[in-house]
């Protein structure tokens, strides 16, 4: 073991929920509670050996060595004519106690280190890192039996030892646990309002690292168990005190006379290491929350989008969306519905607004067009037509293309939108070349022109860049020079200005606006921004809980709306709201008592 | 401590503050009165946010002094920040990841109490007078803040930061997480809440639209810089500098036929000739 690698054991589970429905969720899993019932009687009967065990745990009988199972020595004699059952219950002392110190040092030592490196950083973060790297890399069997050779059997120093080297996992678990809390704003809160370092690590940082930390010990305690039983079997072990280990080595050294006696104690420390196990995964499962969304298969909705209205009634329109509805499936097999009936046309040269507040469903909605939605979502109804073709009857191989060619895409976040490993120029290219079936040259040729075309005033420089080395402005203008690559009709685009500087906006939808009216592209926009619909927008579509409140040209829109709703969002617009009259001066109040302490 | 006699709240005067090689703040220079709110405006990487981290102590200052009601406070240890914590708090922009998940809104809001010794019965009333204050369900205490929408989360943070009475709170972009609706509602309740107790507001945010409504002053930064400073109704509707009539022109106005009119404008100043 000279290297424990737990990292993969442990998926740091950052803990949200309360304790109480944690349990409840721990409690639901039956593997769990199995694997508990078990452990629970392993070490209650390790508890109450005294008691249960039917004789002594050195009692010797000459006449049963290595007796098969039989009426006086329920699983047989050992090796020496001692009852295995009851050795085995009295090993679960040793066996047990001696891995839990493991676990008591290795989390004793990694957690508090961690958290003072990781809250604190600085020199001891460094000195602390290279302590652990140091403990990982070093052989620890090995350590161990030299140990052996100079202090002599003693189970309680060896295992102390094993924490040790054990406790780098712990350590750089929590390290890094906590410097992804440190940052947090609640933190920053927390420091605000004058809490000490003390009493922000107690209240807002042990309570995300708890979690982690009784996983890990789970699996370290197994792991402690098979390497004290391993230590045991090659006789490092105290021959006066029974162990799995040393009953392991006991029942080897008999192999060919007492077959049997290696059962007991190798199927007691797989049980007991299973449960560790299971109990870990089951924590990890209960912090982690609910189970997965259940999928819904995808042959009902195409199924219901045929069904249902079948003929587009704007047979010249670009894009046509007809009773659209869009459900999200529950984990008990109900759907949520987030769109519902949404019926819209956007002309060749046209720009349509899709605006509302979050949850109205308006991304959803350019999703569903796009065939993009996430997980658990599906198309429960409507139909949409590209020119007059049904995107419902499409293969998904079929839409992956009218996406490449016939749809461009502008998403929200600009730079989670580029691969971060590869350059501007292979990322723009690799479509050209799959979709577009151009050369390699044509294409290099072809994004350079985009790039430029885009308003990117160094092409060549933007097509050898990686994707950090450029701005929030540029990297959006990269992505729509990315969705105009193979030519599109229309254009869907997801807040493309959001997550911009407001002068970088007015830029982009300057762009947006010139290559519609180049290219004659129709235009779905999603904002919920009034001031970008009527900047840009021919016609607007107001959603509010899934549904179109209103729709209609923007100069209509604006000047008279309809829906009570519109007019609420029309009002809550700030461009208009009044001034505040001039400050009345006041003198300060004193400080409050005790500050000027 | 020194004793000036001073009429304003806040001083910051000629503050520098690095992060690393990178000067994020270069010689900035604000007042703050008693009751006020000065609105601070600026894209990403201006430093407005890196001025209010360095109010609220949580910013290195290289340079520069920072006064509250005389004290200097830039170069404060750990108990004279604790202290100043009664007088200057906080309300950042992200309301999800403001508050800690895992405790409820009555621990949230009884952390800053406890730090100043308020004992359990009382702290137990001024949280439910902080809920009221904040129009929240007097039941929202035994909840978790994920059983809020946005807008009622950014009210627990408004909550929190009232906790202890301070005269100055840092507002960190704390309306332009939610949505419309709820961001005017919020601006109201900032804006009634300093009508009732004289609180003063450092209002940072990138939306010239949101300053205008709630501050009495702003201040526009550029690049660590101020670039312009004066009356609200002034700088958000008759900038003098070059930065804040862009800034101004490229925000778009909801109303298509004034929009028009400012994008005619914009493209006429920057040389381009309107599409």
């Amino acid at each position: 073991m000279s290297t424990v690698d737990l990292e993969a054991a442990t998926t740091p589970a950052v803990a949200t929920g309360q304790d109480r429905a944690v349990l409840r969720r721990f409690l639901r899993n039956p593997l769990a509670v199995i694997a508990s019932l078990v452990f629970l009687t392993i070490v209650l009967s390790a508890v109450f050996a005294p008691w249960l065990a039917p004789y002594g745990a050195n009692f010797t009988k000459l006449a049963l060595v290595t007796a098969p199972p039989g009426e006086e020595f329920l699983l047989g004699g050992d090796g020496a004519g001692r009852d295995v059952l009851s050795r085995l219950i009295y090993a679960g002392q040793l066996t047990l106690a001696g891995s839990f110190l493991t676990v008591l040092v290795a989390a004793g030592l990694g957690v508090s280190t961690g958290l003072v490196a990781g809250y604190f950083g600085g020199w001891f973060d460094r000195f602390g890192g290279w302590m652990a790297n140091f403990l990982i890399v070093l052989p620890g069997t090995i350590v161990l039996v030299a140990m052996f050779t100079l202090i002599g059997p003693n189970i309680i120093i060896t295992m102390v030892v094993l924490g040790v080297l054990i406790a780098p996992n712990f350590f750089r678990l929590v390290r890094n646990l906590v410097i992804s809390v440190r940052n947090e704003l609640y933190v920053d809160a927390a420091r605000v309002s004058g809490l000490s370092d003390g009493r922000i690590i107690s209240r807002h940082i042990l309570s995300v690292v708890r979690a982690p930390i009784i996983i890990m010990a789970a699996s370290v305690w197994g792991i402690a168990i098979v390497v004290q039983a391993g230590l045991e079997f090659i006789g490092l072990g105290d021959p006066t005190t029974p162990t799995w280990g040393s009953m392991l080595l006991d029942a080897y050294n008999n192999i060919y006379i007492g077959r049997h006696l290696l059962l007991p104690p190798g199927l007691m420390i797989g049980l007991t290491v299973g449960a560790l196990i299971l109990i870990g995964n089951g924590l990890r499962d209960a912090l982690n929350g609910e189970e997965a969304i259940i999928v819904a298969p995808r042959q009902r909705v195409k199924d219901a989008a045929r069904a249902e209205a079948a003929v587009p009634s704007v047979p010249e329109a670009l894009l046509e969306v007809q009773g659209l509805s869009v459900g999200y499936a529950g984990r008990d097999g109900s759907t949520k519905t987030v769109v519902r009936s949404v019926g819209f046309t956007i002309a060749r040269g046209e720009i349509l607004g899709l605006v509302g507040e979050s949850g109205s469903g308006k991304t959803q909605t350019a999703l569903s067009v796009l065939r993009l939605l996430p997980e658990g979502g599906m198309v429960t109804g409507g139909g949409i037509w590209l020119e007059g073709q049904n995107l419902a009857g499409l293969s998904d191989a079929q839409m992956q293309a009218i996406r490449g060619k016939r749809i461009g895409y502008i998403p929200q976040e600009p730079m989670s939108n580029l691969d971060p490993l590869f350059r501007i120029g292979s990322q723009l290219c690799e479509p050209l070349q799959v979709v577009g079936g151009l050369s390699r040259q044509e294409a290099r040729g072809r994004a350079l022109a985009l790039l430029e075309r885009v308003g990117i005033a160094d092409p060549h420089r933007v097509f050898m860049s990686y994707p950090h080395q450029i701005s929030g402005g540029m990297a959006q203008r990269v992505l729509i020079a990315g969705a105009l690559s193979c030519d599109p009709d229309l254009l869907i685009a997801d807040e493309p200005t959001t997550a911009l500087d407001v002068t970088v906006q007015a830029e982009i939808l300057d762009l947006i606006r010139d290559l519609q009216a180049e290219r004659n592209l129709g235009v779905l926009m999603v904002t919920h921004n009034f001031g970008v619909v009527a900047d840009l927008c021919d016609r607007v579509a107001v959603m509010r809980g899934g549904e179109i409140v209103e729709l209609g040209a923007v100069n209509d829109i604006f000047a008279r709306p309809q829906h009570e709703y519109t007019r609420t969002l029309l009002a809550s617009t700030l461009e208009d709201a009044p001034v505040r009259p001039p400050l009345v001066p006041r003198p300060p109040r004193r400080q409050n008592a005790g500050a000027e302490t | 401590m020194s004793i000036i006699a001073t009429t304003n709240l806040l001083e910051v005067d000629d503050l520098t503050v690095h992060y690393g090689k990178f000067q994020a703040l270069k010689g900035v220079s604000v007042t703050l009165a008693p009751g006020e709110t000065l609105g601070l405006v600026g894209e990403s990487g201006s430093g407005k946010s890196t001025l209010g981290r360095a109010v609220l102590g949580l910013a290195e200052v290289s340079s520069g002094s920072i006064r509250y009601l005389g004290q200097e406070i830039s170069r404060l240890d750990r108990a004279g920040r604790r202290a100043l914590s009664r007088e200057i708090q906080v309300v950042f922009q992200d309301p999800y990841t403001s508050l800690n998940a895992m405790l409820s809104v009555g621990d949230i809001l009884v952390e800053p109490l406890l730090v100043q010794g308020v004992n359990g019965a009382k702290a137990r009333e001024r949280v439910q007078e902080l809920l009221d204050q904040v129009r929240l369900p007097s039941d929202a205490a035994t909840r978790l803040p994920r059983e809020f929408s946005g807008g009622q989360r950014q009210r627990i943070a408004i909550a929190r930061a009232l906790a202890i009475n301070p005269q100055l709170i840092v507002c960190d972009e704390p309306v332009s997480a939610l949505d419309l609706s709820t961001q005017a509602r919020v601006i109201d309740l900032f804006i009634e809440i300093q009508e009732r107790t004289g609180v003063a507001y450092l209002f940072i945010s990138h939306d010239l639209a949101v300053v205008r409504a709630i501050s009495h002053r702003v201040a526009v930064m550029s690049g660590g810089k101020i670039v312009e400073q004066g009356p609200a109704d002034q700088v958000t509707s008759a900038p003098k500098d070059d930065y804040t009539r862009r800034l101004l022109m490229a925000a778009p106005v909801p109303d298509p036929i004034a929009q028009a009119e400012r994008r005619r404008a914009r493209l006429a100043q920057a040389g381009k000739v309107p599409a």
